[in-house]
């Protein structure tokens, strides 16, 4: 690590740094802006998985309420 | 799982069950690491092992990054290509979102490699665009015609349609940049400097340097298009889930959209037919 900071010193960034700088960040731009764009779709599909989720709970639930109603009928009798 | 108010034994369930498990998340995490590492080489390489050029100098830099950028994004338009002309064989929905995901990856590339580009162009000749630069205006052109691949999905409401249009779209405009290239190559503006001929003109460390790049570059792009890819199938898989759970068939309630509609089963109709769904 030492090594490699006494290394950047070396690097002519009062030239051309500014131009060279610029086009590398594009690309970390990029990245970061599809990172961002993936992690918008990773909790918008978060979110659709917990709705589904109460969805299929609320559908396991309504079949079986008829099936209590009878057991109960059957014990009364 | 059950849909509500569909019997067990109706082919929706039975595909469902049935289906060939696709799954495009295997391997990603490798990929991602594998990437991450090989952009932390190449930029390593860039800055403290590649010598300055005797030029440009400092500014050469950016060569590293544009053309290894401009490489994979036309490769990526050539691949589009390939696996439309695939689509169009086979008919088969996965290899045209595959085929649109290599297309929408290499725009974004390619409007990494127009920028890119212009602020070397400033750099090196003091203008962000030269117009009778042959190389740039090509480049312009194929990005561009590879603009309205997206539009044209859009603006047709069939799915099937869609797919067929935007595929004979990719397979021509896919022909279309390597007879563009070559083109180029053979006009007589030489402006621009050269390197896809072979790195021999380069020097060791250079050649070294770009070439590492140029796999970095290349893994970003995989990595990229297959969480694309991932991501697109699992929201197919959770939009067919939510059909089936509110007892919706499998083709009502599709959102108009330039991206392929991707069946959650995947299995192509052969396949289908094969395992008795």
């Amino acid at each position: 690590m030492t090594a490699v900071l006494a290394e950047l010193p070396a690097l002519p960034l009062h030239e051309a740094g500014k131009y060279v700088a610029a086009a590398y960040v594009v690309l970390f731009a990029i990245v970061l802006i599809y990172v961002a764009i993936m992690a918008v779709r990773l909790s918008r599909i978060e979110r659709e998985l917990g709705e589904l989720l109460e969805l299929s709970e609320a559908s396991v639930e309504a079949p079986a309420a008829p099936e209590r109603d009878l057991e109960r009928e059957s014990a009364s009798a | 799982m059950q849909s509500p108010g569909r019997p067990a034994g109706s082919p929706q369930n039975e595909r469902l069950s049935t289906g060939r498990p696709q799954r495009y998340g295997g391997g990603l995490r490798a990929l991602s690491i594998a990437t991450v590492l090989a952009i932390a080489l190449a930029l390593a390489l860039v800055f403290f092992y590649a010598p300055l050029e005797a030029e440009q100098g400092f500014l050469q830099k950016i060569f590293y990054l544009h053309v290894p950028m401009a490489i994979v994004a036309l490769c990526g338009f050539v691949i589009g290509g390939l696996l439309a002309i695939q689509h169009l064989r086979t008919r088969d929905a996965r290899w045209d979102m595959r085929s649109y995901v290599a297309i929408h990856m290499s725009l974004i590339f390619a409007v990494g490699t127009l920028v890119t580009g212009s602020i070397w162009a400033k750099g090196s000749w003091g203008h962000w665009w030269v117009w009778n630069e042959p190389t740039l205006v090509s480049f312009l052109i194929v990005f561009l015609l590879y603009a309205t691949y997206q539009p044209l999905r859009f603006a047709i409401e069939d799915p099937e349609r869609q797919s067929r249009y935007a595929s004979v779209f990719a397979v021509t405009a896919g022909a279309f940049v390597p007879m563009n290239f070559i083109a180029v190559r053979l006009s007589t503006a030489y402006l621009h400097p050269r390197v896809l001929g072979g790195t021999a003109n380069l020097p060791g460390e250079m050649a070294l340097t770009f070439l590492v790049s140029l796999f970095a570059m290349a893994l970003l792009y995989a990595t990229l298009c297959k969480y694309e890819l991932t991501a697109k199938h699992t929201r197919a898989q959770v939009r067919a889930l939510r059909r089936r759970l509110s007892g919706e068939s499998d083709a009502a309630g599709r959102a108009r959209s330039a991206a392929p509609t991707l069946a959650p089963t995947t299995v192509p109709a052969r396949t289908a037919a094969g395992s008795g769904a």
